[in-house]
This record gives structure tokens, sequence and C-alpha cells, in this order.
């Protein structure tokens, strides 16, 4: 079979406009749907990262747009295997101007001392850690968001807030860096428990909370909300991976939407390739009868055609993954990647059904040419004028 | 003189696999652009028709959404007596004071369950909301732990039906009743009385919002802005309708990303038009050189070929219209500003599959434009000698 791998590129390459309009449609299909597997093997299919593993985030049963009493606390970190605790209220309010989505970026009311123990991937330099601890009115940004609006240490930040009411005016303490999108804003949840009227304090969004081992996530997970079940508020523990995804799916079905722009990708792909494979059977047919001729068995004539399609397709499906990396990239540090769980942007898995799909689909479109001229007679396809 | 309809056409019917799986490449990218623009037509509809323009929404200051804003009982005193409001049929004046809050259906396709909205709310606000009426069984009572669901909610959850029980707050609700609201978002609430279910939230005094009928649409924008200057209320008002109109919002992200989606996907199939093209330039080289020597320009070989490859994307967009018209109708549900779920149904309109095809036929044409520029610049007799 390889014996004829020279022949198979060269003919694949004869009419080098249609191969090169070929491969760059390919190219251009394979490329989103090397995003979408890309997307779909980060959300259904990944590991976690070490530190992701690690932690686990309780909410209210029902929806996180409930509260849960701050009194669970302490009894979570009671429960055997958990290391660390904090309260993670996702704050809203207002920045300048919210009709500007550039101004809506997370704020997280949290608790300075645990945040950088239960996001041990967050980078900071200590003399900020600790100035963050010690001011209550402090608050620290991502490295994306400072470069945003060009914070620097020191600066104030004037927000209104909205489910949490009040007037706030935080002085920006540190900026840490984060392997992920870091647009996003942490204050001290005391500040904001003492700026409230006395029958709004205690309520808690969610529990971020620090576990210490991964294998343990299930039972620890089951532990905590056993702890409510009977309670007015009964808790939702699950990783933060879970999480995210389950947070994602709030916009929509997620999956149903990969699917299906993917399924309708690789149609596409499918009738370009075998479009282009029938034109140029179309074209050869007296070569066939002349391989024949020469003694070139019909088995062999279906290789070289299959052949000669999957490698016009692989090189497709090539130049589309790079390209999708490329998308992948942009789509990390979009302010939509900050809720997605967090993926490098080369992943062999994904390289590899990528270039396995390009392969299987140039050979599926390719068969039915393949059959068609392996199965002519000589004297059909040397008396063929087209 | 130009080159007849006719010559294009049935070049398209002798190669009709090419014309077909070309067609078919093209069909599918609009499929994708028509599936898109459907949802957020649909879901544009069902919001348009939720507010209503006498409907003056009130919330607390920097609030965007009922789910978080505080309304206090005393606020509703000073509300209900402000003038331009409509009265009821008892005399009062049609003001609701409202409390919402989430409840969770364990779903049929979705094993983490679903969203929904639930609104405690007084008869007033029954009565005023006048696209809404019961389709089964009858309202909840005053005072009852009843409630009545949304026939968006009836439909899709079998064990949201009358005489069953849902549960959120501190208990069990019994339904009583299913409602539509004449295809808007309210069919996707759960309704119970104001007072029940606010004391069972412990809210009696800080409910969610409150809502007024202005006596007309001139009055009901005099009455929001009344409201929003009145420093002493200390609310933030606006016409219902924009408050849903607002909403539209949450379907900008799968908008973005359905269209560069289908863009890009425009991209390759303009090539794979290009290449469909180029392979009828080449076969067809020595007609081009006929079609020249029988005194047809230069010109009108470049536009018959355009026009060759427009009928061509033209066809893929057609049936890419009939790919997409399936979904028309199909209810799905998307989240709303509450974090709950909106249902709302796929809306293929003509104007939708009208910008398909156009779409088409511009990816199309680009695709044509250089095979159609090669076939025109030929050389007649080279041309004759080709093939």
């Amino acid at each position: 079979m390889f014996r004829y791998l020279p022949l198979v590129l060269k003919n694949a390459w004869r009419n080098k406009r249609r191969t090169t309009l070929t491969v760059a449609s390919i190219g251009i299909s394979m490329c989103l749907l090397g995003v979408m597997i890309a997307m779909f093997h980060a959300f259904y299919l990944s590991n976690p990262s070490p530190e992701q593993a690690l932690r686990l985030v309780t909410r209210n049963r029902v929806s996180f747009t409930v509260f849960i009493p701050l009194s669970y606390r302490d009894q979570i970190e009671h429960v055997p295997g958990v290391r660390a605790v904090t309260v993670a209220n996702w704050f809203g309010g207002v920045y300048k101007d919210d009709r500007d989505p550039k101004n809506n970026f997370a704020r997280f009311a949290i608790e300075p001392e645990k945040l950088f123990r239960i996001y041990g991937e967050f980078r900071m330099p200590e003399d900020q850690q600790k100035a963050f601890i010690r001011d209550r009115t402090g608050c620290i940004v991502g490295r994306d968001l400072a470069n945003l609006f060009h914070f620097q240490v020191g600066d104030r930040l004037h927000i209104v807030g909205s489910v949490f009411p009040g007037d706030y005016e935080f002085t920006i303490r540190g900026i840490f860096d984060s392997p992920r999108n870091s647009e996003i804003m942490y204050f001290n949840t005391e500040y904001m428990e003492q700026s409230m009227p006395e029958n709004r304090r205690g309520n808690v969004i969610m529990y971020y909370i620090l576990i210490d081992d991964p294998s343990h996530a299930g039972r620890i997970s089951n532990a905590i909300d056993a702890l409510f079940a009977n309670a007015t508020n009964q808790t939702k523990t699950e990783t933060a991976q879970a999480f995210g995804v389950a947070f994602l799916a709030l916009l929509g079905n997620i999956k149903m939407f990969l699917i299906g722009i993917s399924a309708a990708v690789m149609f596409t792909i499918l009738l370009v390739s075998a479009n282009t494979m029938a034109m140029s059977a179309r074209e050869r047919v007296r070569e066939v009868g002349i391989l024949k001729t020469l003694g070139f068995s019909p088995g062999s004539i279906l290789g070289m055609i299959l052949g000669e399609a999957c490698a016009i397709s692989i090189a497709g499906g090539a130049i589309g993954y790079l390209i999708s990396t490329q998308l992948l990239r942009l789509v990390i540090k979009s302010p939509f990647g900050g809720y997605m769980p967090p993926m490098s942007v080369f992943q062999m898995p994904v390289a590899l059904t990528c270039v396995f799909i390009a392969a299987a689909i140039g050979a599926m479109s390719s068969f039915v040419p393949a059959m068609g001229a392996s199965r002519t007679t000589i004297v059909a396809a040397l008396r063929s004028t087209d | 003189m130009s080159i007849p309809f006719a010559y294009n056409l049935r070049n398209l019917v002798v190669r009709k696999t090419t014309t077909i799986m070309t067609a078919l490449g093209i069909a599918l990218t609009v499929a994708v652009l028509l599936a898109i623009l459907a949802l957020v037509s649909g879901l544009r509809s069902t919001l348009s028709v939720s507010g209503d323009p006498l409907h003056v929404l009130v919330l607390r200051k920097g609030s965007d959404s009922e789910l978080v804003s505080v309304f206090l009982r005393s606020q509703f005193q000073d509300l209900k007596f402000k003038s331009g409001i409509a009265l009821g049929r008892d005399g009062q004046p049609l003001a609701s004071m409202e409390v919402v809050t989430i409840m969770i259906l364990e779903g049929a396709d979705r094993s983490e369950g679903s969203n929904f909205t639930v609104r405690g709310l007084p008869p007033a606000g029954i009565e005023m909301r006048r696209n809404v009426h019961l389709v089964r069984g009858r309202w909840f009572q005053q005072g009852q732990r009843e409630v009545v669901v949304g026939k968006a909610i009836a439909d899709r959850f079998p064990q949201a039906q009358v005489g069953k029980k849902v549960r959120f707050g501190r208990g069990d609700w019994e339904i009583v009743g299913v409602f539509d609201a004449s295809g808007g978002a309210q069919s996707s609430e759960v309704w119970g009385d104001l007072f029940q279910v606010s004391s069972d939230l412990q809210r009696v005094d800080a409910v969610s919002s409150g809502l007024v009928t202005a006596t007309d649409p001139v009055t009901a924008k005099a009455l929001v802005a009344s409201l929003n200057d009145d420093q002493r209320l200390g609310v933030k008002a606006m016409l219902e309708k924009d408050y849903y109109d607002q909403q539209t919002s949450s379907a900008k992200p799968i908008e973005s990303v359905g269209l560069i989606v289908a863009i890009i996907m425009a991209i390759g199939s303009s090539f794979a038009a290009m290449n469909t093209m180029y392979a009828a330039v080449a076969r067809r080289a020595r007609e081009v050189g006929t079609l020249r020597v029988l005194g047809f320009s230069k010109g009108s070989i470049l536009i018959s070929f355009l026009v060759e490859s427009a009928l061509l994307s033209g066809l893929g967009g057609l049936l890419g219209c009939m790919l997409a018209m399936p979904l028309n109708g199909i209810t799905t549900a998307i989240g709303n500003n509450t974090f709950s779920e909106t249902a709302f149904a796929f809306h293929v309109t003509p104007q939708i599959m009208l910008t398909g095809i156009i779409f088409a036929v511009a990816l199309g044409s680009v695709g044509g434009l250089f095979p159609a520029r090669m076939a025109a610049r030929k050389q007649i007799l080279t041309a004759l000698r080709e093939g």
C-alpha cells in the first residue's frame, strides 16, 4: 500500500488549484470542529487541573440566587477532609455605567485570609496579600482586569451594590496572576456584611471549599449535603468543575449546541471532499483503464483513490486544527473563558480526534467514486472520452 | 447581448451530482445561520408579547431584575395612589405587589433540574395581565397553599399537572390550575397567593416588585418619569415592555457565537463553490470559445458564469430553508436574567428565510467571481483548442 504513496501524493497535487481550494475549505470547516471538540472535551471529558480538583462549591439546592445561612460555614469546616472554607458571594453591583459590558466584570466578596489557600494557583506578592488582609475595605484585582482598566495598586474603586445594597469604596491592595482569564475582583466579605442592615446580614450565596484529596470529593460533597438535608435551606455541593458546567448550562443547552454545529460542519466537509473526489475521479477514468492494463489490481486502485482523498482531507484537517488552536486561545482569553474549565490550547486527544475525523471523512467521501473506478472494465474505461 | 438564462440552468441540471453536493454544502451553512436567527427571533417575539405597554414595573434603585429587587410594603402604599393608575373592577387602583423566587423541577431532559420563577401576587395582579387566561383547573385561592403553573411548564413536565404537588420554599404546594400567557414569558412561571408565598419566604414586608397599570401609554411614560424622580420613594421604574426587551440580551452569547460559526462556515462553502465553478469553467472551455466566436462579449460570459454560481448557491439557500423549516415551532428554553428558564419556540419567519437565501447567493457570488473572470479572459483560440 505504502509503495504507491508517491503516486497517490502526486495525483492529489495534480490539479493544484482544486486541491488548494479543497484543503482550504476543509481546513476552515475543520478549525470550527477543532474548537467545538476542544470545548466538548474540556466540559465533559477532561480531568480538572490539580488545583481545581481540590475545590468544591456549596450553594443552595434550588438555585444560587437563593441564599444559605452564614452559620453553615462552621459546620462545613468540621466535615472530615475539609481543609478550608470561604464565603464566596457573587456581588453584582454597578461600576460606573453598567450599560458598557466592559464594566460588568465579576466581583466576589470572600475571606481574604483563605482565598490564596483555596486558590493555590493565584500568584501575588506577599506584602500585597498582607495589605489585603489588613485593610477591610481593600480589594484585589486580576491581572487581566488591571490591564483592561489600567488599575494600579492604591487606586480607588467605587461600586454601588444591587443584590447587596449600599455604596462601596474599595482600595486596590494587590494585583494577582492566574492561569485563567482574570477579569475579576475580590474583596473582603466583612466590609459588605458590616454595610448591610441588620436583617440582611448572614446571607451567603456560595462557599468555596478546599479538600484534602480529589478522590474524596464525592464523599465530602455527600457529607456536606447530608448535614443540611432536613434544614429549610438544603445545599448542593459539587466540584468546582461541575459547578462551572452547570453555570454555563443556564445559558442554554450547550451540549446540544456543540453537537448540532459539529454535525453540520462534519457533513459539510464530507460534501466538499466528496465533490472534489467525484470531479477528480471523473477526469481520470481513462487513466484508470491504463493502470489496469499495466496490471494494477482493482484493490490497489481502490486504495489509491481512497488514499488520495484521505491525504487531502488529512491535510485540511491538520491545517484546520492548527487554526483552531489559535481560535481557542481567543476563546480562552474572552470573558466567556472565565466560566470554562481551565484548558490548554494543545491537547493530544483533541488533535488525534481531529485528524481521525478528517481521515474518516476522506475515506467515506471517496468510497463511491473509488468503488466505481475499481469496478469498471478496462475496455469501458479506455473508451471513455470524458 | 446576454447569454440565455436557460443555458446556465441546463448546465446545472447536466452536472447534477456536483450541483447537488455543492448546493447541500451551502444549504448546511445556511441552515446553521437560520437556526440561530430563528432562535433569537423566537425569544424576541416571546419577550415582546410579555410586556404590556400600559404596565409600569417598579424595582429597587440599582436592581436589574425582580429577583434581586426589594420593594417595601410601605413603598407600595405610596405607589398605589399615584395619579395615572387605572382602576380595576372593584374600583381600587390596578396595582400589584409581587414577590419573586425560584423553584427547581427535576427535568426530563436535564438531570440537575431546571429553575423556574415563582411569583406571589394578589388578585389585582391577575386582573392586570390581560394576556393571561386559565386553560385548565381554577385560580389559586387566597390563603391557601395552592399554585397555578404556566402552560410552558405543564407541557414539558409531567409532574407539574393539576392535582399534583410541587415543592418550594418550606414545603409542598398543590397545583390547582394551568394558565397561558398567549406566548409570553409568564407561561414559564408558577403563580401563587402573595401572602402565602411571601410569608413562606419570610418576606411579608419586603417583597420583590410593584406593578401598576396606567390609563394609557402616554400616562405610562409620564408615570415612569415621575416615579424615577420621586426622591422620597427611591425606586427604579420602567415600562414592563422595556424590562422584557432588555432580556433579549440573554440570547446575545448564543447569537454572536452562532453568527461567527455561520460566517466561518460560509468562507469554507464559498471555497467549495469556487471549486465547483472552476471545474465548470474548465470543462466548458470549448463552449466558452464557441460562444465568443458567436459574438458574445467577455462581459456577458462573466455575467453568465456569475449567474450560474448565484443560481447554484441560491438553490443551496432554498435547501437550507427546507432544512431549517422543521425547527419552526419547536420549543426550547433559555436562561433569563433571574437564572431561571424562559421557554420559547423557534420562529422561522419568511424574513429570516430571505436573509438565508441572500446570504447564500452572496457567498456563492463571491465564490464564482474568480472562475467567471477566468472564463471571460480566455483567448478564443486557446479556448477552442482546450478540452
